[in-house]
C-alpha cells in the first residue's frame, strides 16, 4: 500500500486542485475514458472538488457495460447448457441480458464460476476433461493479453474442452467515434492508464493530431487523476492538442511488447457492436483464424435469442458522455443497482453505479 | 490442533469418514456423541443425554441464533466450528448480556473425514471455554453425499442481561460517536484468499474472536453505550446503514479513520473491493455519547481484540437514514448498502 498512499495525499491533491483552478480561465469539458477512473473520481469526490469551469464526463471504458447485449444473451444460453462450466470475471454476473443474468442462470442450476484470471479457467478445463469449460473473454486492451495467453496455452496443450466467448473492444476507435459524433462536447481525454501500460500510447498521436485534442495518459489514484486533469487543462488553455503521459510510473511510449505480440497472434481486429453505442468500425478483437477452434460462439450454436434492450435505459448516451447518469429519467427510480436496466448501473466501473453508490450527496444534502 | 495430528478416540476408529449411520440414531450415533461430543464439550447437562437441557438463567435473557455455512470449512486463522461459537457469543453479547449457554446443531455430509469433525468439535469446545459459555444441548444430522458442504453448523445462544442494559440500534442519537474495535475486513478477505478459483498468497487471517469479555469491561465502566453491533456480513457499511435506519439518524464517517490492515487493503485494491463492505468476525461497532468515547476506547484497548479501537465517525441529525463518508480529499460520499455480495472486478 506504500505505493498507493503516496498518490492519495490530501495536501498535494488540494494543491493540484488550486493549480487547476488558477490555470482554467474558461469552461472545459474533459472525458476520463476508463470506468476505473470514473469510480475513483466519484468515490473520492474529485468531481465536486474541481473548480466549476471543469466538467468531467464519463467515458465508455467499462468493459462489461459495452459488451453487446446479444453476446450476453449468448453467454446466458451457453452457461445454461448441461455439461458446461461457464467462467467469468465477477462483475459480469449481475449484468442484465434480455431478461436474465448469469447469477440467475447459476441459481437455476447452471455451473457458473467467478474466476480472477482466464488462466484459472484453463486450469478448470484441465481438471474437468469431461466438461466443456467456457471463459467469457471480455474487456479492453488491458485484459486481452491474459485472455490471449489462456487460448494460446489451451492450443499448445491440445485442451479441446476449453473455449472462449470473446468480445474485446479497443479504446482508440471509441475515442474517434466520440469525437466524430455531432453531439460531442469532449475537448480533451484522460486516456486509460492500464490500457496504455499494455499498448503504449503511440496510437493516440494520429488522433491528437487529426482532431487537435489533448490526450493525457492518466492513472487511477487521486493525484494521478488530478495531474492528468491539470496537464489536459494546461494544453487546452495553451491551444495545444498533444499526447502527454501523466502516468510514467506504469506506462511508457511503446508499451508491453511481448503482450502486444501475444495479442497480435491470438486475436484479429474486427468491426464491433458496442452496447448502447452501436457499431464502431475496426474497434474489436476476435479470435484469429488459427484459433477459431477455441471460439465458443462457433462451438455452441445458439439460436432463438431475442435481444431486447429496456426502452427506459439511456446507457448509450451516458457512455458517449452526452448524458450524466443522474440526468437519466430512470436513474434511482426504475433503475437501481438492485433492478438495473443497463449494465452501467451494475458494474464496479459503470458510471451509473458509481453515481448511485457514491455520488448522491447532492440529494443527500437536501434531505432533512 | 491439526487434522493430521488429531487423535481419534479408540471406539470411533473403525469409521474414518462420516457415514449415514452417524445421524441415524443407532449405535454409530451414540458412539459419536459418547466418544466425541460429550468428552469435548465436557458439560454435565449435555452428558445427561436427555431430550432437552434444563437451565435456570435467573433473569432477563438475550437469545440469538446463527447458522454457519462458510466454505472452505478450514480457512486462514480458524475453522467453521470456532466461528460458529464466537459468532453467537458475540450476537448475544451485543445486547449487553453475559453469554451463558449454547446449543450446537451439526449437519454433516456423508464422507466428511472424522478427523476434520474432530478438530472442528475440539475448537468449538476451546472457543466455548474461552468465552465462558456452556454447550448444553446439541443435534447431529447426516445428509447424503453431494447434499451438503461437508459440515454446516447452527449455534443458538442464551445470555443473562446485565442490570439495566438497554443496548439497541434505535438508541443511536445525534452527538454520539461511532467506535470500531479494530481493523475492518480481515475475515472476509481471509476467506476470499482461499476461495476456489480466487486463491491468492497472503498473510491475512480471520479475526474470529469472542468479544464478550471486552464488552463486559466496556459496560463495567458505566459508559452509556447506546448501540453495539457485530459487523459481520455486509461489513461496517451494512451495520451503520441498519443503525441509521433504525434510529432515523445520519452517520458521517471519516474514511481515513477507518482502520484497515495493510495486507487487507492491498488485497481489496487488487480485487476491486471496499473494506467497509467486507465481513468481520471479531469486531464490534459501538455507538456512544461523545463524552464517553475515551472511557470506552480505554476499556477496549485493554484487550487484544480491541487494541486498535478508534473513533471512526459521528451520528448526525442531517441526512437521516443515510451513511456518508468524508473522503481523504475532504469530499463527502454516500456509503450505501450493497445489493448482493461484492464481486471481484474485471481489471
Amino acid at each position: 500500500m506504500k505505493y498507493l498512499d503516496e498518490f492519495r495525499d490530501p495536501d498535494l491533491a488540494l494543491r493540484l486542485i488550486d493549480d487547476i483552478a488558477r490555470i482554467a480561465t474558461k469552461r472545459h469539458v474533459l472525458m476520463e475514458v476508463c470506468g476505473g477512473q470514473t469510480h475513483s473520481i466519484i468515490r473520492n469526490g474529485i468531481d465536486r472538488l474541481l473548480p466549476e469551469q471543469i466538467e468531467m464526463v464519463h467515458g465508455p471504458g467499462c468493459p462489461v457495460c459495452v459488451t453487446p447485449l446479444e453476446t450476453i444473451d449468448k453467454a446466458l444460453a451457453i452457461a445454461s447448457r448441461e455439461g458446461v462450466i461457464f467462467c467469468s470475471f465477477g462483475d459480469m454476473l449481475r449484468v442484465p441480458g434480455s431478461g436474465s443474468d448469469l447469477f440467475s442462470v447459476k441459481s437455476a442450476g447452471g455451473d457458473v464460476r467467478i474466476v480472477y484470471s482466464p488462466l484459472d479457467a484453463v486450469q478448470i478445463a484441465r481438471d474437468n476433461p469431461d466438461r466443456e469449460v467456457v471463459f467469457f473473454g471480455i474487456g479492453f486492451e488491458t485484459t486481452a493479453p491474459a485472455n490471449a495467453m489462456a487460448v494460446y496455452q489451451a492450443k499448445q496443450e491440445g485442451l479441446t474442452n476449453f473455449s472462449m466467448l470473446v468480445s474485446h473492444v479497443l479504446v482508440p476507435p471509441a475515442m474517434r467515434a466520440i469525437l466524430d459524433s455531432p453531439t460531442n462536447r469532449v475537448e480533451a481525454f484522460l486516456a486509460a492508464g492500464h490500457v496504455c501500460s499494455v499498448m503504449g500510447y503511440t496510437e493516440y498521436d494520429p488522433i491528437a493530431e487529426q482532431y487537435g485534442t489533448p490526450i493525457v495518459v492518466t492513472g487511477f489514484e487521486p493525484l494521478d487523476l488530478l495531474q492528468g486533469i491539470k496537464l489536459a487543462v494546461l494544453q487546452l488553455e495553451e491551444g495545444r492538442g498533444e499526447v502527454e503521459n501523466a502516468y510514467e510510473r506504469a506506462v511508457n511510449r511503446i508499451g508491453n511488447l511481448p503482450a502486444q505480440e501475444m495479442v497480435g497472434d491470438v486475436f484479429k481486429t474486427i468491426d464491433r457492436n458496442w452496447r448502447g453505442i452501436g457499431m464502431i468500425p475496426q474497434s474489436g478483437w476476435a479470435l484469429a483464424d488459427a484459433y477459431a477452434d477455441f471460439d465458443a460462439a462457433e462451438r455452441f450454436t445458439v439460436t432463438d435469442i431475442d435481444t431486447v434492450e429496456s426502452p427506459l435505459c439511456h446507457a448509450g448516451e451516458v457512455l458517449r458522455g452526452t448524458l450524466k447518469p443522474d440526468e437519466c429519467p430512470a436513474f434511482g427510480k426504475e433503475c437501481t443497482p438492485r433492478t438495473p436496466l443497463g449494465a452501467t448501473m451494475v458494474s464496479a466501473e459503470g458510471a451509473c453505479a458509481a453515481y448511485y453508490l457514491y455520488g448522491r450527496f447532492k440529494e443527500l444534502e437536501a434531505t432533512p | 490442533m491439526t487434522i493430521d495430528n488429531w487423535s481419534c478416540p479408540m471406539p470411533l476408529r473403525d469409521q474414518p469418514m462420516i457415514v449415514m449411520g452417524h445421524g441415524g440414531g443407532g449405535q454409530l450415533s451414540a458412539e459419536l456423541i459418547e466418544h466425541l461430543f460429550v468428552p469435548a464439550f465436557g458439560d454435565n447437562e449435555l452428558a445427561a443425554l436427555a431430550d432437552a437441557a434444563v437451565l435456570d438463567p435467573g433473569g432477563r435473557i438475550s437469545f440469538s441464533t446463527d447458522s454457519f455455512v462458510v466454505r472452505p470449512r478450514f480457512f486462514p486463522g480458524s475453522n467453521i466450528g470456532e466461528l460458529a461459537v464466537n459468532g453467537t457469543v458475540n450476537d448475544v453479547a451485543m445486547r449487553g448480556a453475559y453469554p451463558r449457554y449454547l446449543s450446537v446443531g451439526l449437519i454433516l455430509e456423508e464422507g466428511l473425514p472424522l478427523a476434520e469433525l474432530g478438530v472442528i468439535v475440539e475448537s468449538m469446545a476451546a472457543a466455548a471455554a474461552h468465552a465462558g459459555v456452556r454447550i448444553v444441548t446439541g443435534d447431529t444430522k447426516v445428509v447424503d453425499r453431494g447434499h451438503g458442504d461437508g459440515i454446516y453448523v447452527n449455534t443458538t445462544g442464551i445470555g443473562i442481561l446485565r442490570d439495566g442494559a438497554d443496548i439497541r440500534p434505535q438508541r443511536a442519537a445525534p452527538g454520539d460517536v461511532v467506535i470500531v474495535s479494530g481493523t475492518m475486513g480481515d475475515h472476509g478477505m481471509a476467506i476470499m484468499s482461499v476461495r476456489e478459483g480466487l486463491e491468492f498468497e497472503t498473510s491475512i487471517v480471520s479475526d474470529t474472536a469472542a468479544l464478550n469479555h471486552m464488552i463486559n469491561d466496556v459496560l463495567d465502566t458505566g459508559a452509556d453505550v447506546h448501540v453495539l453491533r457485530d459487523p459481520t456480513r455486509g461489513g461496517l457499511a451494512a451495520s451503520l446503514n441498519e443503525i441509521a435506519h433504525a434510529a432515523d439518524v445520519g452517520v458521517l464517517l471519516d474514511e481515513r479513520a477507518v482502520p484497515v490492515n495493510r495486507t487487507v487493503a492491498a488485497a481489496c485494491e487488487m480485487l476491486g473491493m471496499d473494506p467497509m463492505y467486507v465481513a468481520n468476525e471479531g469486531k464490534v461497532v459501538a455507538v456512544v455519547p461523545a463524552a464517553d468515547a475515551n472511557t470506552v476506547l480505554d476499556a477496549m484497548r485493554e484487550h487484544p481484540e480491541g487494541a486498535k479501537a478508534t473513533v471512526v465517525g459521528e451520528v448526525t441529525d442531517t441526512h437521516r437514514k443515510m451513511v456518508a463518508a468524508r473522503t481523504p480529499l475532504g469530499a463527502t460520499r454516500v456509503v450505501d448498502m450493497q445489493v448482493g455480495e461484492q464481486l471481484p472486478r474485471i481489471c
